[in-house]
């Protein structure tokens, strides 16, 4: 029988999980892990919106030099709601929730994630944490920035701490269920022949994208619960008057905060590694180099965290201390890098959407990687600390790294989500306009920041402005940017080619289903006999009944 | 995981260590070790958790990949104080005034 | 038992066997993060008994030690009884789990009864900080202590209120969840094929024990030489 050679039409599967059950109830009480990434998709896409107005504001009222869009109060409240939306829905969760939901039961061959229940629960402790953040920042905002530090945040600030306090508390709870289903998924939902060796390296970044989650996410929410209780019982944990000391609550936060961007870019990370490795056709190079980097970010990024301290009053040996490991942690993530740039090397490289991002993600990650080895060195990071060098470099691994990750994750497994091919030409062409309106946004800021503008401050002095002018029309550009998709996107779920179940076509076990999957994911449950990213051979036609 | 049943006579010896070392941090309270005060409560305490985690949770019959999240669990613990102590202890300034 | 088994068997998993291995890795990773959870609590408290330990003896020798002790006694005891119920389960029977959890209940309201006492006490003695907290005179007579280090003395009892209060809050979680156990052992819904609920619950309900084992020396037994 002929199978390769004759292309079929593609056509949409009779039943697929889409299609599986019609109406609110079947969604809002789903537990196939699939929806519930969908669920999570429509959330964070609309909390990424809300924060994106902020950005907005922000950059508007720094278009010219004295503070005169908003009053000093009304822009803490802006630069507050706008670190507080981003950090804690979307750049934490997004990744994870929306690709990693999807993905990782279907790449490791099993029909659902280990506690169905618990996901949903987990999306619904997202939506009510989002609920209590929105409400916080409607009625009235946030002023102490995503950072809340005390005692300002305890004793002194007069906005709504202590709600959004419970929402970022119910964002991370969402988080740590997250985590925990995936750690034991992984661990125990492997179909026969997955060794560990045999996993893609998404599933290694989010093995240890969780182990972050785990360990770190339950401190801050312990810390968030201690100021609500100082702001309400009028306890004293941080209140210098009575002995308490306020930079005991940055340690507790960054030991938390700190892995936290580790428990964001290592889920891009892992998207990066699938992107090049199929669009070089070729198996990534150092395969266990790149597993092993994950789990050593994973564990050293813990120990670092007073790199964000170093002006609070550290003594000189702590700030050694903490500096050297903040060397030290780069490593890992610069072993991707090499790995991913050698298996560019003599491979077959081809420039789809998702590729493009690949490629402007590790340029730009190379640039906010190297920033912040910059940070890590003692002596400029004084210079620097609370300037816009800083906001650039972390906008250069949050935006131009996670978010780019992210898009680039969303093209490629697209046809897989919705059986539906998104629009090249214009995905192209958005990726453009992102990539030039993210550059342009952000790296004037380093300049800026190099320069002394703080940070935080919407008055600045006139020889800024022409930087600022840029930065902020880089921003009107970068909104475009992820506008386009949104439309696009949206319009290729009803008139979008159909895709094949393998459209790229990519190694994993995800396309060996149909696009978009059934319900129980794999008709018969796959048994792996081959090694992982083997581009070798032409790819399997997918079996399924 | 094992199905392993564990006799009541175990758990019942556990118990009685357990109020054994109950009693035990109570009179050590009382000593005067100088320096070591802290240690001797914490350890007494180490060693009542680890016999309710080795036993009356079947640690002691758990995988390997149990043990190293217990493991774990408390090493990050450990990380979390003593870093932060870390900064506490060489600051050259305690927070009395 | 077939029975059973397939109505109590997910349809995600593929085995019995399957299923509890993640139910046990399942518990054992939401214990590792509740470690890390009190374990921001035992920090504060770390740094401040470093920094202000004559205050925080001082305010420990006002707790009732031997309420402390007693308590203690009480949930180590309740750790058996929950050990001996997931025993029972083990072996099929319904009765015995069902009493054995039902002891557990009670040995936990025991616990929190006697932790009320001690609360009502500290709020009767002013003792709960905020604006109500003794005036630094009176705590200085209270307490043994300096006025100047009334605050410090605040921040021991948030510590004591917060500390306990979650360990508490965490009993409160745990007791309907013994109840609910409780009524489905007794309707028997567990046996030696299956009871991964009793044992995951035990597992919970020993982890608040252990939290409580460094609570009593740490709170009540500060400088008692």
């Amino acid at each position: 029988m002929s199978a390769v050679s004759t292309p079929r039409e593609p056509q949409i599967p009779k039943e697929h999980y889409l299609n599986a059950g019609y109406g609110v109830k079947s969604w809002l009480l789903t537990t196939d892990h699939k929806r519930i990434a969908i669920l999570y998709l429509a959330s964070v896409t609309f909390m990424f919106f809300l924060g994106g107005l902020y950005a907005a504001a922000i950059r508007l009222e720094l278009v010219t030099p004295p503070g005169d869009l908003v009053l000093s109060e009304t822009y803490n409240k802006l630069f507050t709601g706008h670190g507080v939306l981003m950090v804690f829905f979307f750049m934490i969760p997004t990744i994870p929730a929306v690709l990693g939901n999807f993905l990782i039961p279907l790449m490791v061959g099993a029909k659902d994630l280990a506690f169905p229940r618990i996901n949903l629960l987990s999306w619904y402790c997202y939506v009510v944490g989002a609920g209590l953040v929105l409400v916080a920042l409607v009625e009235g905002g946030l002023d102490t920035g995503w950072t809340f530090y005390t005692p300002y945040s305890t004793s002194f600030s007069n906005s709504n701490v202590i709600l959004a306090g419970l929402g970022i508390f119910a964002a991370g709870f969402s988080s740590i269920l997250t985590g925990l289903n995936f750690i034991v998924t992984i661990h125990k939902m492997r179909a026969p022949g997955l060794t560990w060796f045999r996993l893609p390296l998404f599933v290694w970044a989010h093995y240890a994208t969780s182990i972050i989650q785990i360990l770190g996410t339950p401190v801050i929410a312990v810390t968030v619960l201690l100021v609500a209780v100082e702001r309400t019982f009028k306890f004293g944990f941080f209140d210098p008057a009575r002995g308490g000391d306020p930079i005991l609550f940055q340690h507790l936060f960054w030991f938390y905060s700190h892995p936290a961007v580790y428990i964001m870019i290592l889920p891009a990370m892992g998207v990066i590694s699938e992107l090049v490795t199929c669009f070089s056709r070729k198996k990534i190079f150092g395969y266990s180099f790149i597993a092993a980097s994950s789990l050593a970010i994973a564990v050293l990024s813990f120990l670092v965290w007073a790199h964000h301290m170093f002006v609070s009053g550290l003594s000189v040996y702590a700030s050694l201390i903490f500096s050297a490991l903040s060397f030290l942690v780069a490593i890992p993530s610069a072993i991707k890098v090499f790995n991913w740039t050698a298996t560019l090397y003599r491979g077959s490289v081809s420039w789809q959407t998702p590729m493009l991002y690949a490629i402007g993600f590790i340029g730009l990650f190379v640039i906010g990687g190297l920033t912040g080895l910059f940070l890590a060195a003692i002596g400029l990071d004084v210079h620097v600390t609370d300037t816009y060098f800083i906001v650039a470099h972390f906008h250069y691994v949050m935006v131009g790294s996670v978010v780019m990750a992210y898009m680039g994750g969303l093209h490629f497994w697209w046809p897989k989500i919705t059986g539906r091919l998104y629009p090249e030409w214009w995905a192209r062409v958005s990726a453009a306009i992102i990539f030039i309106g993210f550059n342009l946004t952000f790296f004037p800021q380093f300049v800026l920041g190099y320069l002394g503008m703080p940070r935080r401050y919407h008055y600045y002095p006139p020889e800024f402005q022409v930087l600022n002018v840029m930065s902020s029309a880089g921003a009107s550009i970068l909104a475009v940017g992820y506008f386009i998709p949104m439309v696009y996107f949206t319009w290729s779920m009803r008139y979008g080619k159909v895709a094949p179940a393998n459209p790229w076509p990519a190694t994993g076990l995800e396309w060996q289903t149909a696009s978009p999957p059934p319900t129980e994911n794999f008709a018969v449950t796959p048994t792996v006999t081959e090694e992982v990213y083997d581009y070798t051979k032409p790819p399997k036609e997918p079996v399924f009944v | 995981m094992s199905d392993h049943v564990v006799s009541p006579k175990l758990y019942s010896a556990v118990f009685a260590a357990l109020l054994l070392l109950t009693l035990t941090t109570v009179w050590a309270a009382g000593q005067d070790f100088g320096a070591y005060n802290t240690v001797v409560a914490v350890g007494i305490a180490i060693t009542k958790a680890t016999l309710v985690i080795l036993f009356f949770m079947h640690v002691r019959w758990a995988g390997k990949l149990v043990q190293l999240f217990v493991a774990s669990g408390f090493i990050w613990l450990v990380i979390l104080i003593a870093i932060t102590l870390a900064d506490y202890v060489s600051r050259g300034w305690s927070l009395t005034q | 038992m077939s029975n059973a088994h397939s109505s109590v068997l997910r349809h995600h998993f593929a085995s019995l066997a399957q299923q509890k291995d993640a139910s046990s890795l399942g518990m054992w990773t939401f214990l590792v993060q509740e470690i890390m959870f009190f374990g921001g609590l035992f920090l504060v408290y770390t740094v401040y008994r470093h920094q202000y330990y004559d205050v925080f003896a001082a305010c420990s020798h006002h707790l009732d030690w031997k309420l402390g002790a007693a308590n203690t006694a009480v949930l180590i005891f309740s750790s058996l009884t929950m050990a001996m119920a997931v025993h029972a389960a083990a072996l099929g029977q319904r009765k015995a789990t069902a009493l054995w959890l039902v002891l557990t209940i009670l040995l936990g309201g025991v616990f929190l009864g006697v932790k009320t006492v001690e609360y009502k006490e500290k709020f009767e003695a002013h003792l709960v900080p905020g604006p109500h907290f003794l005036a630094p005179t009176e705590a200085a007579h209270e307490l043994k202590i300096d006025a100047s280090q009334a605050g410090q003395a605040q921040l021991y009892f948030s510590l004591y209120f917060a500390m306990t209060g979650l360990h508490a809050l965490h009993m409160v979680i745990g007791i309907p969840i013994l109840a609910a156990l409780a009524w489905k052992a007794w309707a028997g819904a567990y046996g030696a094929s299956y009871h991964t609920p009793v044992e995951m619950t035990g597992l919970y309900w020993h982890f608040v024990d252990i939290v409580w084992i460094f609570l009593f020396p740490l709170l009540y037994l500060i400088g008692h030489h």
